[in-house]
């Protein structure tokens, strides 16, 4: 019996050491090729015959193509704003689900389940001449604002997931609170909101994210315009076919550069996600 | 809109919930006539900043349709009649433009106008139900709300209506608006051949969805085959990332494996970095040239000027794509099943060992039905994500290899990526829409039934 145990424990242990090692390997490859000395795009062989720093440096003294520094700012500055326009929005519309009842909740929320149905960017093309007719689209800074709007625009949609944390509190906390003569808005600043750290950096994270990873509404809002592209558009400059074979190893820069920040974000909130997904209080 | 909504109701009154029609049949004249003079009621029961807000907001609505509403509305029917043409001028001795009617803006003015004709009824009924509100406090004697009052409730009992105003807004601007503009475009003819300012388009019915599904045409030859691929990835999406990331989440949390922290760590890793760098990274790393096959190479499994197609042999683009997604959904769901893994109650496994069931039995008898009930919306969600996963393709392999037989599609085009083909570089804007709402109906029948079906809809409050 114990005998039969330790081989199964061994053969797990080998399992997961494999899967480990084939999750791995690509952000391995993308960080060899990233210090890697040879110009040029693919090579016939996987490890670097030298290694630089200057794909990083030269990333950041770029011209005015390829203008990494720019990009970075721009990227941050959007995924600011719209994350916090867009974790008010659904911290606002999942405590209201949860909480209140009222006549038309049910519909709404049967409404925003109908509404998630369509391709999110069925209407880019009616928003983008929306943001036309408003006049958002003069210049470049109207550009991202216009950005903003379009990530967190139609954010208070996605409130299943916050909804579903809140709806684990207990309701006992909040008439507690109605007893002691809070209002209802009392409670949800002063008694849900703490309680809600988990879900509250979840929706900050994946609200944060969203500008970093999208390139559709990018492309089509900022068009041509490349000083003020958001980084996933510049990425993707790189790899065209007329950039390629100058910028391949910088391109690997700027992916490893831009997961950094984005991953020790990550891991470090990575309990709040776990806890965010399996509930407030514990039984 | 939204914002009135919250000072329409009147606070701590039960006649608020009363419908309209019941106010408006039981309203006497002044409450009737505050269907259509907005603030009325209010006015005249001394109610001055209810009543002068809901004035305003008619006021508002009326110079707009005054001044451009009516005629927006007018064009919206005819989509433009002036062609945008050359006028010779004579002064100049050269040929000049004539603005003609812009049907995109036609339409999109139209649109607009009717939304907020929607949103002037929407305030006329607030207004009415205001008043009635307002009848019935006096004549059951009971004091009637200052606007003070009316603004203490959004801390109260209408706290919903004020939380809910700006995402509504939001929602109405940036979802619906744009949702309704998109599905009318369907029924009209604004295609690389009808593009704006420079050509009109018109109304034609049903006539695109017939071209869609008539028999033989290019259109549908590449409608059915791209709309099951999308479904047979949907799928296999779906299902693989979440059976294997569960299965990965269960061997870490097995009491025998050590270092579980470490194992978590070295799949979290893979979801930390951005989506679109894996993704652009894998394009790269599974080019013809890229490091997959230079590795095949040297180890001798091709020949060392072959290459395996990964992106260009219809079948391998397929099966890449979808093994690339189970190596980017994976951790993914092993993070998001790892507390619901630890919730289940171990007297169950307890009760199950001891009358003899292997680990299989366990997982199919206790695991699997348990994840199923907790994960069902997130299934639905991944599910509908997943037809509309627009990214992993895009980024991958941009729909190709592109295909002869097919209307401007390729192999792997999702109908989503087609739908983007369409609309951003072939311009058949009617053709696009008409795709959106088919995916929108493929995906609202599907989800609907299944989504009201499961325990977590039904009995949301179980936990409370």
């Amino acid at each position: 019996m114990k005998a039969k145990r330790i081989i199964v424990n061994t053969a797990c242990h080998i399992l997961l050491a494999v899967l480990s090692i084939i999750w791995i390997l690509p952000i391995l490859y993308v960080i060899l090729t990233s210090f890697r000395e040879e110009s040029g795009s693919y090579k016939s062989y996987i490890w670097p015959r030298g290694f630089t720093l200057n794909n990083y440096i030269n990333l950041f003294h770029g011209n005015t193509n390829i203008n990494f520094t720019r990009w970075f700012a721009n990227t941050l500055v959007i995924a600011i704003f719209s994350t916090i326009l867009s974790a008010f929005f659904v911290l606002c519309v999942s405590y209201v689900m949860s909480r209140l009842r009222f006549k038309m909740r049910k519909k709404f929320m049967n409404i925003a389940l109908i509404l998630g149905m369509f391709p999110g960017f069925m209407s880019m093309i009616a928003v983008y001449y929306i943001l036309k007719g408003l006049g958002l689209l003069e210049t470049g800074i109207l550009k991202q604002i216009a950005l903003v709007l379009v990530y967190s625009g139609g954010a208070g949609l996605g409130f299943y997931m916050a909804k579903g944390f809140f709806d684990t509190i207990p309701k006992s906390i909040d008439e507690a609170a109605y007893i002691d003569g809070a209002t209802k808005w009392d409670t949800f600043l002063r008694i849900t909101i703490p309680l809600s750290k988990p879900i509250i950096t979840y929706t900050l994270i994946t609200a944060f994210m969203g500008p970093w990873v999208d390139y559709i509404f990018a492309k089509v809002i900022l068009g041509n315009d490349s000083s003020y592209y958001t980084i996933a558009i510049g990425l993707w400059t790189m790899l065209e076919q007329e950039f390629v074979e100058y910028y391949y190893t910088q391109f690997y820069a700027g992916c490893v550069i831009i997961s950094i920040p984005i991953s020790i974000l990550f891991l470090l909130t990575q309990k709040c996600y776990v806890e965010g997904v399996s509930g407030a209080v514990k039984g | 809109m939204g914002m009135m909504k919250k000072k329409a109701q009147p606070a701590y009154s039960r006649p608020g919930d009363a419908g309209i029609p019941q106010a408006f049949k039981n309203g006497n004249a002044i409450t009737k006539i505050s269907f259509f003079v907005f603030g009325l009621g209010n006015l005249m029961n001394r109610q001055i900043v209810r009543g002068l807000i809901f004035l305003a907001l008619e006021i508002g609505y009326f110079i707009y349709m005054i001044t451009f509403g009516i005629g927006a509305l007018g064009d919206f029917i005819t989509l433009g009649t002036a062609t945008q043409g050359e006028v010779f001028n004579e002064a100049l001795g050269i040929y000049e433009y004539s603005a003609g009617d812009d049907s995109m803006l036609c339409l999109l003015y139209g649109v607009i106008t009717l939304v907020l004709t929607a949103g002037a009824v929407f305030i006329g009924c607030m207004s009415g139900k205001s008043a009635y509100c307002t009848q019935v406090r006096i004549e059951k004697g009971k004091p009637l709300p200052t606007f003070k009052d009316d603004l203490r409730s959004l801390k109260e009992e209408n706290l919903h209506a004020f939380l809910l105003s700006f995402p509504i807004i939001g929602i109405i601007c940036f979802t619906i608006v744009p949702l309704i503009f998109m599905i009318l475009i369907a029924f009209t003819s604004y295609d690389h051949e009808h593009q704006p300012p420079g050509n009109l388009f018109s109304w034609v019915g049903l006539d695109n969805f017939k071209a869609m599904f008539s028999q033989g045409s290019k259109l549908a030859g590449t409608f059915w085959p791209v709309l099951s691929w999308t479904l047979i990835w949907a799928v296999f999406a779906t299902v693989s990332c979440f059976l294997l990331g569960m299965l990965l989440a269960l061997l870490i949390n097995r009491k025998g494996t050590k270092a579980k922290g470490f194992w978590r760590f070295m799949f979290v890793l893979s979801v930390a970095v951005p989506q679109f760098v894996t993704l652009l990274s894998m394009r790269t790393i599974f080019n013809a040239n890229g490091p997959v096959n230079v590795i095949l190479r040297q180890l001798g499994v091709i020949g060392m000027t072959e290459s395996i197609p990964f992106f260009t042999n219809p079948l391998y683009a397929k099966i890449t794509i979808i093994c690339i997604n189970i190596w980017i959904g994976v951790p993914f769901t092993m993070l998001s099943t790892t507390g619901i893994l630890q919730n289940i109650p171990a007297d169950l496994y307890e009760a199950a060992r001891i009358d003899g069931a292997s680990a299989p039995t366990i997982f199919r008898k206790i695991t699997l039905p348990y994840m199923l009930f907790v994960m069902t919306p997130n299934l639905i969600t991944s599910f509908t994500g997943n037809i509309n996963n627009f990214n992993v393709i895009f980024l991958l392999s941009g729909g190709g290899p592109d295909s002869m037989d097919y209307y401007y599609a390729g192999k792997t085009d999702l109908l989503v990526t087609w739908l983007y083909r369409l609309t951003i570089t072939q311009k058949d804007y009617n053709l696009g829409a008409v795709i959106g709402i088919l995916v929108f109906i493929i995906l609202a029948t599907l989800s609907l039934i299944t989504y009201r079906r499961t325990g977590a809809y039904k009995d949301e409050g179980a936990f409370q």
